[in-house]
This record gives structure tokens, sequence and C-alpha cells, in this order.
């Protein structure tokens, strides 16, 4: 409690109270993070507990799975591609205090265009590298046209982009609902043929001809797209005009326009950028991971980026680290019932990191007010 | 003209849940406060009332269980943007993730529950045997009626009275509010609270008369579908109870259309139906805004913005 | 006037994190008396007042009211017991009526408002202390003079029998300040104590009958006000002599850099706020415009700058035409803006003052190439930048946010001058500085005025405008209605002309 709220309550005696920080120590920022990991996954296990499951049981069982040996690392990288590509695009929406949520959606119609290329556009003949490239060039533009409309809505019409971005998510499932049971249905069935195996992106276990020790390995080149993608943005944020133009829109508005910094232009791109990320994790999802367009390929990517994004404070590079932790939790989650628990976790972590980023401002005082 | 009254009706029973989580958005927001955490405690909140009614026996004690679920939820976002400021929307998103999570967890067992008890449903005497009206109106579950009360109640209360006048001010112009001896914390608590409440009621009319039953996911966005009326209703309950009941109706469209020649022949059209409602907020959305713009009826100026007072301003 | 104090501040001290913002300060004004309270911007008059309006506790001393101690734990503790406050920025929600703000917080109104018997209650007492407005208008529609009447009002009807006021004057004309000290007498024969909050020090003269000087947070003395003159009560409130002169070259204007005609714009609420205003400021000179508050001063300011949309009219700059170009096209066309607003508008907080020193000149070479920007020489350029103007910082990495205002308005300056610009728009760039930074800022305007730079210089000083500017443009209802030579003009034209009175050329 600050000292506003009990002002009234109990003004007479003396008290603990809480004051703001001026500056906050070096090693409170580096550590917050990890103290505030901490403490949410000590709430989690008691919402655990009040569930009836034994939280220590969970979290081993958990962090076994994911990381307790190399399938486990393969699982948790191929959950991990989607949510560093959702994320690095979710983050750059942030970053100017754009809210997209709809990355989900971006996904899903990523996922559509790349699966058209493959399965409509271009022939199975198609050399492999033309076709991954025409189908992650198709992803991108997919969710660039979807996390464009709400961007120009914004841009134009002020309209809120939080709503926006939400509903088109709905939208683009039943788009691709209405495909996958309707003209690029599988007999009916709720998902689209196969994908001819150009369309495939290579997986570490193709190459356990050669090297023995990859077999299983079932995670594929994504990966590397995700990882040189997260480079690339942070150098551009840095580096570029382009990138000082963002920072300086993200930290103030009014001060950027001021500097002669576009904002209608910048507010379109980034959403058309940011739902372009969305749309290539999708693309990876369907040309490495499930090799068709089917109901449900994504557990939610699209909303676990949204916290990855937020947790790695925007940074690209964090966001690598922290798409691992989630991808991991995610792997663990799978295994275990009942299904919400990895999604109630996030929902905890998030909680205790943005509560808590503001609590660690303060510095307790004792004494007389 | 039997599909019309079919439809209408249908309408206003779905809407219902939609009405009771808007207005008290409304009211959270008019305070200052924006709480995107509505889908998660209308999700807890339908969760709550089914188990709880299913256990005692009681739909009633279900609703109040709701309620109560969805006040502490929202007391936890009060805590988080409130005390501590942090920021509004990723506690908001929070709640939402937190409330999707958890529903879906206590709720696992309760999917399989055969039947928990229910809200009453009763004709209105008299009424409910006008032509057209009646069937429309007047035949419903007992949450329908409430909320035909709640809308013009929310919005007596909160421009005619002396507490709806202190909250609009909080949202308008905390600083001013703050100086007159309204405190702003306690003002913007109560109503975030209230809020969750509201949505918590919205949840348990969902499980316990509408729907009715425990699904996960069972809201579906109409928790996001809220937050956007909000928007459309420029903050006012009478328009929001307008957005509500039309928006309830275009949700039902497309069950209503099922059994409609060209859909038995082409199922898969039935998507698009399914994507109007998601459509009509967008298109409701971009109305809104566009009429604020045209007419200064914005949004509470303080919206989204935590309150400092003792601390060096400008 | 009795000689009871009305209220008694003992010995009060009041930290905020970093600041102590007032040092063991003792203040008391008696019944019946207007007792001015002087100090420069951040000398602690403010933080002493809200203190005794209860909005601030404080951590040291004591209050006293008719004698009594009282510990107020909210304004509206102070409020009960007869303190009110008009704050100089107005604490009135704009989209309610006058009824329903000045009802804002009662308790013993009854939980359904009866709206037209209180229309009538207010109506009454501004009718008795000659505050004419109507009950039914919404804050917004109302003039800033009238909103001043709404906020008193707000306090009589409380039954307020200690009035603080604000900086009450700075949104009046001349002759609107007349008829408000008339009112302020009025109500002091009426046993009310007023004390008036101000760094106006002819205005201080002409109205109160003591006069409590603070600086630095610290009490400096009280005198009764007689045989005193202006460079006595300056000395005291800067703590050295104080120059009312600055030294100016005569004026040699060059070609017109600027030239706005039938300017037309819209404010914030979509109202017509720039009236067809046309204005030339030409190269080698300082035009000061004059002005009451919201006149269209920021508007104008805007319109320059090119970030409010230009309705009519044509604006050009060095002959070009610009009336519609985009912010970024204006500063390739030589316009620097000293913006109004430091922190919301001429800064990125969390950005550096590197950063923030590049913010105009990012995109060109030296400081970038075609798409890559050359951290390096942003640095150096910031480092000259910092001695040259002397801006406190620790380093050039420092967010700017930390900056006092004194040295984020070098930081703008800084940046505005080192673009070499053709064109120059100040916006109150003295505001809330204190009197060094002030003569600073004054001095590198008079500067870029030797090297040829039209300056266009907004301020609600009329001391500053005469003191720097060639002439002297007056802004009333978003046209200009008067524009005289610096040198021939007296207050007394300006001040009518800013009341929109005609005047005689």
């Amino acid at each position: 409690m600050t000292s506003q709220t009990t002002r009234s309550a109990n003004p007479t005696v003396s008290r603990v109270r809480l004051e703001r920080r001026l500056e906050q120590p070096r090693w409170l920022q580096i550590m917050s993070p990890i103290i505030l990991l901490g403490v949410a996954l000590l709430f989690g296990a008691v919402l655990l507990r009040m569930v009836g499951a034994n939280p220590w049981a969970v979290y081993s069982r958990m962090a076994g799975l994911a990381f307790g040996d190399a399938y486990g690392w393969s699982d948790t990288t191929l959950k991990a591609t989607p949510l560093i590509l959702a994320g690095l695009g979710v983050s750059l929406a942030f970053r100017m205090r754009l809210w997209n949520i709809g990355a989900e959606g971006q996904l899903f119609i990523g996922a559509w265009f790349a699966t058209g290329v493959a399965l409509h556009l271009l022939p199975e003949t198609t050399p492999q590298p033309l076709m991954l490239l025409v189908m992650a060039v198709a992803g991108f533009v997919g969710g660039a046209l979807w996390g464009g409309i709400p961007g120009v809505l914004k841009a134009r019409l002020n309209v809120n982009e939080i709503i926006t971005s939400l509903m088109l998510n709905y939208v683009a499932i039943f788009w691709n609902n209405y495909f996958i049971y309707g003209p690029w249905s599988q007999r009916g069935f709720g998902l689209s043929p196969q994908f001819p195996r150009t369309a495939w992106l290579p997986r570490f276990t193709d190459y356990a001809e050669q090297f023995p020790f990859l077999r299983g390995i079932t995670a594929h080149f994504g990966i590397f797209l995700a990882l040189i993608l997260a480079i690339v943005l942070w150098w551009v944020l840095r580096q570029t005009k382009w990138g000082f133009e963002i920072r300086v829109l993200g930290d103030n508005p009014q001060a950027a326009n001021y500097a002669g910094i576009n904002i209608v232009r910048n507010t379109v791109l980034i959403m058309m950028l940011s739902g372009g990320l969305a749309g290539l994790a999708g693309m990876s999802e369907v040309a490495g991971v499930v090799h068709r367009l089917q109901e449900r390929f994504s557990p939610g990517y699209g909303f676990t980026a949204i916290i990855v994004a937020w947790l790695a404070k925007l940074n690209p590079l964090a966001i690598v680290l922290v798409s691992y932790l989630f991808a991991g939790l995610l792997v663990g989650g799978d295994a275990i019932q009942p299904a919400g628990i990895a999604q109630m976790l996030q929902g905890v972590i998030l909680f205790v990191m943005v509560g808590g980023e503001m609590l660690l401002q303060y510095r307790v005082r004792f004494g007389q007010v | 003209m039997a599909f019309l009254i079919n439809l209408l009706s249908a309408g206003i029973r779905s809407g219902t849940a939609i009405l009771f989580a808007t207005v008290g958005e409304i009211l959270a927001e008019r305070a200052g406060v924006l709480n995107l955490g509505v889908e998660g405690m209308m999700l807890m909140g339908a969760v709550t009332a089914y188990g709880v009614a299913y256990s005692t026996g009681s739909a009633w004690v279900g609703l109040l269980a709701a309620a109560a679920m969805g006040g502490l939820l929202a007391l936890l976002h009060a805590f988080v943007t409130i005390t501590l400021r942090a920021d509004q929307v990723v506690s908001g998103l929070a709640l939402t993730f937190l409330g999707s999570g958890l529903s879906a967890v206590v709720g696992a067992p309760l999917v399989e529950v055969a039947q928990a008890p229910r809200l009453p449903a009763f004709n209105i005497p008299l009424l409910a045997d006008l032509p057209v009206l009646g069937p429309i109106l007047f035949q419903h579950n007992v949450m329908v009626y409430i909320g035909f009360l709640l809308a013009p109640l929310a919005w007596f209360y909160v421009f005619r009275t002396r507490p709806g006048m202190e909250l609009r001010a909080v949202g308008e112009y905390p600083a001013a509010a703050d100086v007159m001896g309204v405190s702003v914390y306690r003002t913007r608590y109560l109503y975030v609270v209230v809020g969750g409440v509201f949505a918590g009621i919205a949840g348990a009319a969902l499980s316990l008369a509408i729907t009715p039953l425990w699904v996960e996911g069972l809201t579906a966005g109409q928790g996001w579908i809220a937050v956007g009326l909000v928007i459309f209703a420029g903050w006012n309950p009478l328009r929001a109870a307008l957005g509500s009941y039309l928006f309830g109706a275009i949700r039902r469209l497309p069950l209503d259309l099922q059994n409609v020649g060209f859909f038995l022949r082409n199922p898969t059209y039935g998507y698009f139906m399914n994507m109007l409602p998601y459509l009509f907020t967008i298109a409701v959305l971009v109305i809104g805004s566009r009429e604020a713009m045209r007419r200064r009826v914005g949004a509470p100026a303080a919206l989204g913005q935590p309150y400092v007072r003792e601390e060096r301003g400008k | 006037m009795s000689t009871n104090p009305a209220f008694e501040m003992r010995n009060i001290s009041k930290r905020f994190p970093g600041v102590l913002a007032n040092d063991n300060v003792s203040f008391a004004a008696a019944k019946g008396e207007i007792h001015a309270l002087l100090g420069e911007n951040g000398a602690g008059k403010s933080t002493l007042m809200s203190v005794l309006c209860g909005l601030y506790r404080p951590d040291g001393g004591e209050l006293l009211i008719d004698g009594a101690p009282v510990d107020f734990r909210s304004p509206r503790d102070a409020i009960r017991a007869g303190v009110g406050m008009v704050y100089q920025h107005f604490m009135l929600a704009p989209s309610q009526t006058v009824t329903e703000n000045v009802m804002l917080g009662l308790r013993d109104t009854p939980f359904v408002l009866n709206t037209p018997q209180l229309a009538a209650e207010v109506e009454k007492i501004g009718a008795q202390f000659h505050l004419p407005v109507d009950p039914h208008a919404m804050i917004w529609q109302l003039s800033v003079g009238e909103q001043q009447r709404v906020e008193i009002i707000k306090m009589l009807y409380r039954g307020a029998n200690i009035l603080i006021l604000d900086e009450p004057t700075a949104v009046l004309t001349p002759p609107e300040i007349e008829g408000f000290f008339r009112t302020l007498r009025e109500m002091a024969a009426a046993g009310k104590t007023i004390v008036f909050i101000s760094h106006k020090l002819d205005e201080v003269l002409s109205i109160a009958d003591r006069i409590t000087i603070l600086r630095g947070g610290k009490w400096v003395d009280t005198v009764a006000n007689a045989n005193l003159t202006k460079a006595t009560l300056a000395s005291m409130m800067v703590g050295r002599e104080v120059l009312f002169r600055l030294d100016k070259t005569p004026h040699q204007p060059g070609a017109a850099q600027l030239a706005l005609s039938q300017v037309q714009a819209l404010d914030d609420k979509r109202l017509p706020a720039l009236r067809k205003l046309s204005l030339t400021v030409h190269a080698g000179e300082i035009v000061g415009v004059a002005g009451v508050a919201g006149n269209g001063q920021r508007e104008l300011a805007e319109v320059i700058a090119g970030i409010r949309p230009v309705t009519g009219g044509a604006i050009a700059v060095t002959g070009q035409d610009v009336t519609h170009a985009p912010p970024l096209a204006r500063i390739q066309a030589g316009v620097a803006y000293v913006p109004e607003d430091r922190s919301a508008t001429g800064s990125a907080p969390d950005l550096s003052v590197a950063e923030n020193l590049a913010l105009r000149a990012f995109r060109k070479a030296p400081l970038a190439g075609r798409f890559v920007l050359k951290r390096q020489l942003m640095q150096q350029q910031a480092q000259k930048l910092i001695a040259q103007f002397g801006i406190a910082t620790p380093s050039p990495q420092t967010p700017s946010r930390k900056l006092s205002g004194g040295n984020l308005q070098k930081l703008i300056l800084a940046r505005e001058i080192s673009s070499q610009p053709q064109v120059l728009v100040a916006a109150y760039p003295t505001r809330g500085l204190d009197i060094g930074a002030t003569e600073y800022v004054r001095k590198v305007l008079l500067e870029e005025r030797e090297k040829g730079v039209a300056i266009l210089l907004l301020s609600e000083d009329l001391e500053e405008i005469f003191a720097l500017a060639d002439r002297i443009a007056v802004i009333f209802e978003g046209q200009i209605v008067g524009d005289l030579p610096a040198n021939t003009a007296d207050l007394e034209t300006v001040g009518l002309l800013m009341a929109g009175e005609q005047v005689e050329a």
C-alpha cells in the first residue's frame, strides 16, 4: 500500500510506508526479472496447490520435459521459433505504444498465404529454396495485410487498435476454417492436404545420415530465421535513422511530430511489419512443423508472444531468451493435466512482472507520517 | 415474421451477458481505469457460478459467488494499476490470461457435469401475452429482466446523482475531484471492483441462464466485444443496451440461418456468418470513433492515466 | 482590517524527493487583509499554499486557523475550516456544467441532484460578489476569465473565509484585472482573507496590504505595502540587483523571412482559433506577440512549425510557400521552434541528451549517412553543444528527463539554434525559469537577432516583450489587432489592444 491509499484509513499510528526511489540501483535492474520470476512461480505454486496439484512435482516435471535432454531442447526450440518471430513483431508495435494483440490472427493469415503458395500457386517441382522463399514472402505479406488493417484504422480514424486487432483474430480463424473445411479441405476434415516435400523447412533430423546424433531432433531451420531477425531488428533499432525515429515515436509522439517524424505513415508501417513478423511465424509453423494447414495448429503463440515481448522489455535479444523460457513452459504444460495450467502460469507471471516492476521502484520506510 | 421475432428474442437473451459486462466496464472507465480483463473476469465468473451452483444446488448462490469472483479479480487489477500505477493495458491483458487459464484449470472437471441448476425463467404476467412484443421482451430468464432495468438505472446513476457526478469528475479531471475532497483512489477502486462484479455476473448469466453450461472458453470473446461496445456506446449505459442487444441478435444469426436452404446446401459458408459479430464490432468502433471526433463526446479525459498527488508535478 | 490572524503557519517544512521545497517558513494573514506572497518560480509559494489548503502535509511545523491548531489530511478538511484555493490551472472538469463543478464533492447535497435549485444558488452567489456566470454552461464553453469566476464561486459557496489565489491575473487582460481587483477589495472588505500569489511586482504593489517574500524555499521578509519600490521588492525576491533594461543594437530589419497572410486554424476543440491572421517577421528583428493567454498564441506557433493544420490563408518562409507542408519541410526550410511545452513537445524524456540534441538534425550529414546513424559524431556534436550552451548534465548519455527546466530549455535552444535557422519561433522561452536562466535565454535570442535571424517571440510577460522586441504585435481572438514599434509603444495602448479595444493609431 502506498501512503495515499492508507492515509485516511489509519492516519495517526506510526507505520510502514513506501517511497518512490529516485534512482534504481543497477543490481536491482538486472536482478529484478529473476526475482520477479521466482515470486511468480511461488504464486503459481499457491494456485496449483489450491486446485489440488503438487506444485513441486508439476514444476520439476515441466522443467525435465522441456530442458532435460536433447529431445526436450528440440521440442522447446520448436515452440520457441514462432514465439521469437511473433514476439519480435509484437515488441515492434508495443515500442510505439501500438497495442497489437492480433498476432494470433496475423499468424493464421500468414500460414494461409504460405499454404496457398505451397499447394496452389507454385508447382510441386519448384526448387526447395525458391518455394520456401516465396512462401516466406507470402506469409509475411499476409500477416502484414492483416496487421495493416488495425494500423490504417488507427492512423486514419483513430480507432482503438486493441479491439480491432483482437477481433481480427477471430475473423482469421473462421477464415482458415472455411478453407480447411471447404475449398482446400482433404475429404471434409479440418485440414488441407500435406505440402510437397519441397515446401518443408529442413529439419535437423533430415541430416541424421551425415550426423547421426541429429536423429529425432525435429526442430527446423526456422529457428535460424528467428535468430537472424532478432539480431537484425536489434541493429536496425539501434543504429539506423528509421530505428531512431521509432524510438522517438515510442517515447513521445508529440515530440516526434515536432521533429518532423511522420506518425501516420510509421503507425501503418509498424503495424504491417509487426503483423508480417507474426505472419512469418505462421509460415514457419506450417512449413516446419505441421506441413499442412489445419485447425488449432497454434496453441496461442500469438498471445504468448505478447507476454514474451513485455517481459523482454521489448528488447529483441531478450525476446530470444524469454521465448525459450515460455516455450519450455508450453512443452512442460502440454504433458500436464488439466490443460490450462501453462496459460494460467503465463497470466500469473505477467501479472507479477507488471505489478512487481512498479513495486521495485519503491523503498520501504518505517516511521511516523 | 416468426423468424424475426425469434431472432430478436434470442438476440436480447444472448445480448444480456454482454450488457452486464459493458455497463460494468463503462463504470470503471468513467472512473478513469481501463480494464481489458473483462474476458478473463467473465470466464472466471462463468466457471465459478457453474461450479458453486452445482455443488450447493442453488443457482442464486452461484450468481453471488460469480459476482464476488469478478470483484476479487478486478481488485487485483485495481491494486496493480491504481496503487502500483502499472500500465493499465498490460495489467488488463494479464488478467485476461490469468482468467482464461485458471478457468480452464478449475473448470476441467465441470465440463462433464451433467446439469447445474439454472437461474429461473418466467413470463411476465399480461405483458407476455402481447402480440410480437410479448415473445420478444417478456418471455425470458430473470437475468434478461434485470438487464432491462440495469441500463436505465446505470444511466440515471451516472448522470443524475451526486455519486455519479463524482464518478464522472474523477475520470475527467481527477485533480479537480481530489481538491474538492473526492478521494480519487477510493472512487477508482470502487468502480473497478463494481465493474468486475458486473463482469462476474455476466459470466454467471452465460453459464447459468443463457448458454447454460460450462465449456472451456465459454465466452468466445464476448468480454472483448464488451470493451469495444463501451466505445460505441460513448460511455453511455443506454447506448450500451442498444449495442448489446443488436450484438446479441447478430451473434444469433448464424444459428438461426443454419436451417435456411442456402446454408443447408453450403454449410461451410456458415464460417462467414460466424465472422459477423467480430466484423460488426470493428464497424461499430469505426462509427464510435468518428462520432467521438465529431461531437466532443470522447473517452473520459483521464482514462488510462494513473493519478499521483504527493509528488512534484510539472 | 483586524489584527487577529485568520491563519498562521509556523515553521513549515516540506520535502520532496531530492528537494526541500519549504524550509522552516512562517506566514500569517489577518482577517480582511489582502496579503501577497511573492517569489520567483520555484521559490516555494505553491508548495506553501498547498500545505495551507490541505493538498500536501508538511513534514514539520504547525498550522493554526483562528488561533486553533489544525491538522488537515485533505483539501476537504481545509475547505471545512474555511480555506479555499483557486489554482493557476483551474480545477474544473471541462465536460461538466458550472453547477456540477461548484457542487462537486459536497456531501450534504441529496443523492439525486436537484439541478434547477442548485443552479439558482450558484447564480445568487455570483450576483452577490459581482461574478456573473451562466450556471448551465459547460466549462469548455467559457472563457478563462469566466472559468476563474467559477473557481471563486466554488470556494465562496463552501463558505471560504480564506481565499488563496495562485497567479490569478496571468489569464486576464489589463481591464479585466482592474475589475478583478475591485472584486477582491470587496471580498476583503466583507472580512475575507485573501492570499495573492504572484511574481509580478506592479500588481502586488497595487493590490496588497502586506507582502511576504519567499526565496529558494525560505522566508525572506514580510513588509507592509508602504513606500516600497519595485527595485527593493525585486532585489528581495532575487537576492541581488536586477536590471530591467537590456542593451540592444538599433533595429535594422532585412528581408521578410516569415509571412503569414489571412491564416486560419482551429484549436483542439475544433473552434476557430486563428481568424485571418496576418503577420510578417523580417530578418534581424524580434517581433513580440503580446496577448492574453488563449487568444491563439499556441495555434500561431504551431501553424508555423507545421504541427497544426492550416484551414485557410498562406504561410511563406524565406519566400517559399509552406502553407500545407509537413513539419519536416518546415525544418528544411529553416524554421526553428522552441515550443511552449518543453517536456511534452520539445523533448523525448527517455532518450539521452545527445539524442535529444540530434532530434531535428539526425537525418542529414554529418550525423547520418543514407540509412545509418553516426553515433560517434552525434556524441561529439552533443559534447560541443553542451559546452557551448552550458547545459548542466552528468553526461551526454543521461536521459533528458533528468535535466532541470532551465537546462532542458538550454538543450532545446542549443538544438534549434545549432540548426542555423532563418526563422525562430520562441514560445514562452523563459516561462518557469530562474532569473539566471532567463537572462541567458534572452541574451541568446538577442545574439540570434544580431545574426539576422527572424524571431517571433511569444510571451505572457509584457516586460520581456518590451525589453526584447523591435515590434510588438498584439493578438486578440486570433487576429493581430495592433502592430507597434516597440520603442514608441506604451503599456497602456498595448493593454487596451489586448483587451480588444479599438485604439487610435
